[in-house]
């Protein structure tokens, strides 16, 4: 009896236009903002895209009464070096915020020096500082690995993530905690410490930029300086790319950042040899191919060439 | 009148009304917050209204952005102590001011027997009054039990 009377209630009497909830909560706006202005990472966007489908729909869903836990958002970052983990966490506290999870939206990003104390008892009023601080918004923790020593087992940082993990769980309503670090770091990380990897329900993985995308995001950073490059550097760095990525310690798009910086530094040194000379607007903006060329990286290849 | 009809302590923001819910609590902290103010936990079992100095539980919660922070911590001093006055305050460091602006009691003993209003003849026949918590003759941390 009570079936047939409750249920169509429920249906019948309301609906929800998803379209007009999208619209609404202005998420639209910061995805495509998110798609515009990082370059690559496809699986990255598509899961937060995923995040935010799941909490409009639950959004939809209470306006209806219909119960919703609520999602457990803490995530993992992993990644190699530069591929923009802080970058996305970053943006993340925004976008959670525009989705009404989190109340405030600021970032809270600590490491290891910020959680564990110096002696016994330092510790949990440290971490809970910190996590207090962090309500209403985003704690992201970079190089999360570092909390756990195995190889100290009185390191304080068991405690931490004790507190952590407390925190994690039972006020989930009050915070977001991302984790950030290397994969294979964060993999053994999380093998030690499986309480915590089960809490996290996003693992994301950050992939490695292809020569293009990297390409991208040199003229992206450049833009963001009032740099332009010639044509003859835009060839030379597209090469530049090519060698360095082959080369050890290539960290992605942070190696990008610091070739343009000496870059930069080139293009001062040749203009200033030239310094006779009237510079206007274009000389001053422009990088040559040969501010690239000299670089380090095309060393070894030039002697046999 | 430090006291109204229940004994109930009478010190602070809103202490006629009916204790406040935690979401009212929380709309409070909020409003200190927006204002820059540092918000403390406080507590005693000392009800006297010139007892100015109650302990604070835990550190001061400055650096704050959102109310949960201060109310975990408000729970925390109600665990702890759950048959003392626990107050909230909320400091302004702005010049000129330099003190609290909001202080209110989100915690209270479940027995509040008031308190007596004590004569004491000087000068002749000339009286002076004061008062004393009944609660406050026992010692220190046995108060409220």
């Amino acid at each position: 009896m009570t079936i047939e009377t409750t249920t169509p209630a429920i249906a019948a009497t309301d609906s929800v236009d998803l379209a007009s909830v999208f619209a609404h909560s202005q998420v639209s706006e910061v995805l495509e903002k998110l798609d515009r202005e990082l370059v690559g990472l496809a699986p990255v966007k598509a899961r937060i895209g995923d995040i935010a489908a799941l909490l409009l729909v639950d959004r939809a869903r209470t306006s209806l009464g219909l119960s919703t836990g609520s999602p457990s958002l803490h995530m993992s970052f992993t990644g190699n070096p530069g591929t923009g983990k802080t970058t996305v966490a970053l943006r993340m506290a925004e976008i959670l915020h525009r989705l009404g999870y989190v109340r405030k939206g600021h970032l809270v990003a600590v490491t290891r020096d910020d959680l564990v104390g110096q002696y016994i008892g330092h510790t949990a009023p440290k971490t809970k500082e910190v996590l207090k601080k962090a309500m209403g918004g985003v704690l992201f923790i970079d190089e999360a690995y570092y909390l756990y020593r195995p190889e100290n087992e009185r390191d304080y940082g068991q405690e931490a993530i004790e507190i952590l993990l407390q925190v994690m769980e039972n006020q989930r309503d009050d915070l977001v905690v991302i984790l950030a670090g290397y994969k294979d770091r964060m993999e053994t990380f999380f093998r030690s410490n499986p309480g915590l990897s089960s809490r996290i329900a996003h693992h994301i993985e950050f992939p490695d930029y292809a020569e293009d995308e990297l390409l991208a995001i040199a003229e992206r950073m450049l833009d963001g300086m009032q740099y332009r490059l010639s044509a003859g550097a835009r060839s030379a760095l597209a090469e530049y790319i090519g060698l360095r990525r082959a080369q050890p310690h290539f960290a992605n798009a942070r190696s990008i950042r610091n070739a343009l910086d000496r870059a930069r530094l080139r293009q001062a040194t040749r203009l200033f040899a030239e310094r006779g000379r009237q510079l206007d607007r274009g000389a001053l903006m422009t990088i040559e191919a040969v501010d690239i060329r000299q670089s380090r990286v095309f060393a070894p290849a030039n002697p046999q060439a | 009148m430090m006291t109204n009809h229940g004994n109930r302590l009478t010190q602070g923001q809103f202490s006629f009304l009916p204790d406040l819910t935690d979401a009212q609590i929380t709309a409070q902290i909020k409003f200190a917050l927006a204002n820059g103010w540092a918000v403390n936990v406080e507590y005693t079992d000392d009800p006297h209204p010139r007892n100015t100095y109650w302990e604070m539980f835990g550190m001061p919660l400055f650096d704050l952005k959102d109310p949960a922070g201060i109310l975990t911590e408000i729970n925390a001093c109600r665990k702890t102590f759950p048959n003392h006055y626990i107050r909230v305050t909320a400091f302004d460091s702005a010049r000129g001011w330099e003190t609290p602006r909001m202080s209110y009691l989100v915690n209270r003993p479940k027995v509040e027997p008031g308190f007596r209003l004590v004569r004491q003849e000087v000068d002749g026949r000339a009286v002076r009054y004061t008062i004393e918590s009944y609660a406050a003759q026992a010692p220190e941390g046995m108060r409220y039990t």
